[in-house]
């Protein structure tokens, strides 16, 4: 067959069955414009990074998170470099309550609470910080391994995931913690710990996903254009996970700060002289109805830490999700 | 004559196997010559999506493949998945069915496209970009400077499917295989995506192979058609032969059921009765016999292979209805061929004649 020969019967048949088939094949023309948007919310053919941002600073409540966060943090530190009293010193003046020298008042030993609550939150930051993002590359890492391939990698790695879940964590915790205890920089060796047990929430909850979105056509059209696996899986499965993992992100820091508190509280956490919330916590509860600047600070303090973290990811979340895309500006 | 584009030898597709195992195509063969658009009909199951898939080494492992595919004469059956990824999108591309999950929903249609660009072309992103909005606009996006930034819940069916074609055209593929492209979408859009497509066609000299149940996509769009009915090719023509002188009584039956516009209207449609076969078993045998209606003995023992159909004159034979001039006699280089016992005979019969007018009025309540 040449060309023309190729060419010409096809475009005779059109114009016949064209006009069998009530012109059918004729298209329909559409003025330009008529499908442009009516809210101004999309078009501008910018970078899908700055889209998100933009999605997320539109979000009031994730902006207050944001900034809550930000505030506290740069509190704690500017605490920690100037005021006068550091978290080891002692003062004369024992179980005061908050006043202009001590706003957050003096515990039983004369220690300045304002230090310590903001020595404590940054420490908590520290950890919290640090489990997240170990959980989440770890769980993420091996959930979108066994989800995209399945069958044998799938069951050996979910039945690892399985016999970390059934050993009970604080055990392991308490075992491992008396280990590192003693360590002057404890705090690190904690965080890798908690981590190190916490991603198999995340793990299971990656895989699922990807076990759903493997067999969305769209990875098979992307698969049809000449994407590999590694391609596939960060680039068109991760994405479509991100909602579900920045969540559960978010409840793993809350997470890990109370496994802290509890360590704390059996002695194996953070040591004294080092301060977190979860050990200021534990060790105020005692006097909460006495001297109750001893509990309240430290406790407002850790919810308006979790709280404002919940909140940064439930905004990104919702910035990463293009269906979400009402901008009230 | 051109060497083929895509060639298929005797491809067969088994899934499981023993007692279990599931025939989804029993030896098919094509050859696509460049820039021909070969259609594919046939109904659920009838073995043509699995065949497309094959040509796109996307089956998944379960599938038992023999036979050969060969594309542009390399044979690519059970290449290396590295490999593959050097034919996919440039040398096949592939357009899916359903718009609505074959677009990623976190990403722009600019993204996309965009990404398939860059997969196989060294260009920088601004270029891909121009690119793709160019691409969009020859498959008749409206405002495609600003469309490439939305998102594909931002397009309707019709519109996304088009950015599915964009995307297939995007590196100038010299095969597209097309999967049901209209099946999802409702009539008005289909015309509106089939006219994309012919573009497409026509900008990237790409062959195309249709699949499709809707006759009436076939007609506007091919050059040749398959019929498959139970995992193999029962009739194979061109347009003209197989609209006009179908030659297997499945291809009867299909035409049949077919609503006409020039009809004179009282008519019913006539049902082929019955159901597809199992295509677990494998018995000997016509696998159309249980439906057929001009079985005989020899259609339960020994199963047709396709063979040439005696060339009729066409226009001696009666046509439904007052049928305008049918075409000129057929191009002599592209065989009719039909797997019937009894094709020679059932070319000359009146289409779709040999089936009952079965309906609601003329069944009786069953005693």
């Amino acid at each position: 067959m040449t060309d023309t020969s190729d060419l010409t019967p096809r475009q005779q048949r059109r114009q016949l069955v064209g006009t069998t088939e009530a012109g059918m094949h004729s298209l329909p023309s559409v003025p330009p414009g008529a499908n442009s948007d009516q809210d101004g919310m999309a078009g501008e053919a910018r970078g899908q990074l700055a889209t998100v941002a933009r999605r997320f600073v539109h979000n009031p409540q994730a902006v207050f998170g944001l900034g809550v966060f930000a505030a506290m943090a740069i509190a704690a530190i500017l605490t920690g470099l100037f005021w006068t009293y550091s978290v080891t010193a002692i003062t004369n003046t024992l179980n005061a309550p908050p006043s202009l020298s001590h706003p957050f008042g003096t515990n039983s030993i004369g220690g300045d609470m304002l230090a310590q609550v903001m020595r404590g939150t940054l420490q908590d930051i520290e950890i919290a910080l640090l489990v997240a993002v170990m959980a989440t590359v770890l769980g993420t890492l091996v959930g979108a391994i066994a989800g995209f391939y399945g069958g044998r990698v799938d069951s050996a790695m979910m039945r690892l995931v399985d016999l970390i879940l059934v050993i009970p964590t604080l055990v392991v915790l308490i075992v491992l913690a008396n280990i590192v205890a003693k360590q002057a920089n404890n705090w690190f060796w904690l965080a890798i710990i908690i981590g190190a047990l916490s991603w198999t929430y995340i793990a299971r909850l990656v895989r699922a996903d990807f076990l759903s979105l493997r067999e969305r056509d769209f990875v098979e059209a992307s698969r049809a254009l000449g994407a590999t696996d590694r391609r596939l899986i960060t680039r068109h499965l991760l994405p479509n996970a991100l909602g579900p993992i920045i969540v559960n992100a978010t409840i793993t820091v809350a997470l890990s700060i109370t496994l802290e508190s509890t360590l704390s509280f059996l002695g194996l956490g953070i040591q004294p002289p080092n301060v977190s919330l979860g050990l200021l916590i534990d060790q105020g509860q005692d006097s909460a109805t006495t001297e109750w600047w001893l509990f309240v600070f430290p406790v407002v303090f850790l919810i308006m830490l979790i709280l404002s973290i919940f909140f940064i990811g439930d905004g990104l979340r919702e910035a990463l999700d293009p269906k979400k895309n009402r901008v009230r500006a | 004559m051109e060497p083929p584009a895509l060639t298929v030898d005797n491809l067969v597709v088994d899934f499981g196997s023993g007692e279990s195992a599931v025939h989804a195509v029993r030896g098919i063969s094509f050859a696509l010559a460049p820039r021909e658009v070969l259609g594919i009909v046939g109904e659920s199951g009838s073995g043509k999506s699995v065949t497309a898939l094959a040509a796109m080494g996307l089956l998944p492992k379960s599938a038992e493949v023999s036979g050969s595919i060969s594309y542009e004469g390399r044979q690519v059956l059970g290449l290396k998945e590295k490999a593959w990824a050097t034919i996919r999108g440039v040398g096949i591309a592939m357009i899916f069915q359903d718009p609505m999950t074959s677009l990623n929903p976190v990403y722009t249609v600019g993204w996309q496209i965009v990404e398939a660009i860059r997969a196989h072309q060294n260009i920088s992103k601004g270029e891909a970009m121009a690119k793709a909005v160019a691409l969009l606009e020859t498959v008749g996006i409206p405002n495609a400077a600003e469309r490439v930034g939305n998102y594909p819940h931002e397009f309707s069916g019709g519109m996304r499917q088009r950015v599915v074609i964009a995307i297939a055209m995007a590196n100038d593929p010299k095969v597209i295989l097309a999967d049901e492209p209209t099946t999802a979408l409702d009539v008005t859009v289909q015309a509106q995506v089939l006219s994309a497509l012919r573009t497409a066609l026509d900008e990237t000299q790409a062959s195309l192979l249709l699949i499709t149940h809707d006759l009436g996509v076939i007609a506007g769009l091919a050059d040749r058609v398959l019929v498959m009915y139970a995992g193999r090719p029962v009739e194979v023509g061109t347009v003209e032969q197989i609209f006009y002188q179908p030659a297997m009584p499945y291809t009867h039956g299909l035409l049949g059921s077919l609503p006409r516009l020039d009809s004179q209207g009282g008519e019913r449609l006539r049902q082929i009765p019955g159901s597809p076969p199992s295509l677990a078993g494998s018995g000997g045998g016509c696998p159309f016999a249980p439906r057929c209606p001009l079985k005989a003995d020899i259609c339960e023992t020994e199963e047709p292979q396709l063979r040439p159909v005696a060339a009729g004159v066409v226009g001696q034979r009666p046509t439904v209805g007052d049928e305008a001039q049918p075409p000129s006699p057929t191009t002599t280089d592209v065989e009719h061929l039909a797997a019937c016992h009894f094709a020679d005979a059932v070319v000359d019969l009146p289409i779709a004649s040999m089936f009952p007018d079965t309906s609601a009025d003329h069944e009786g309540v069953a005693p």
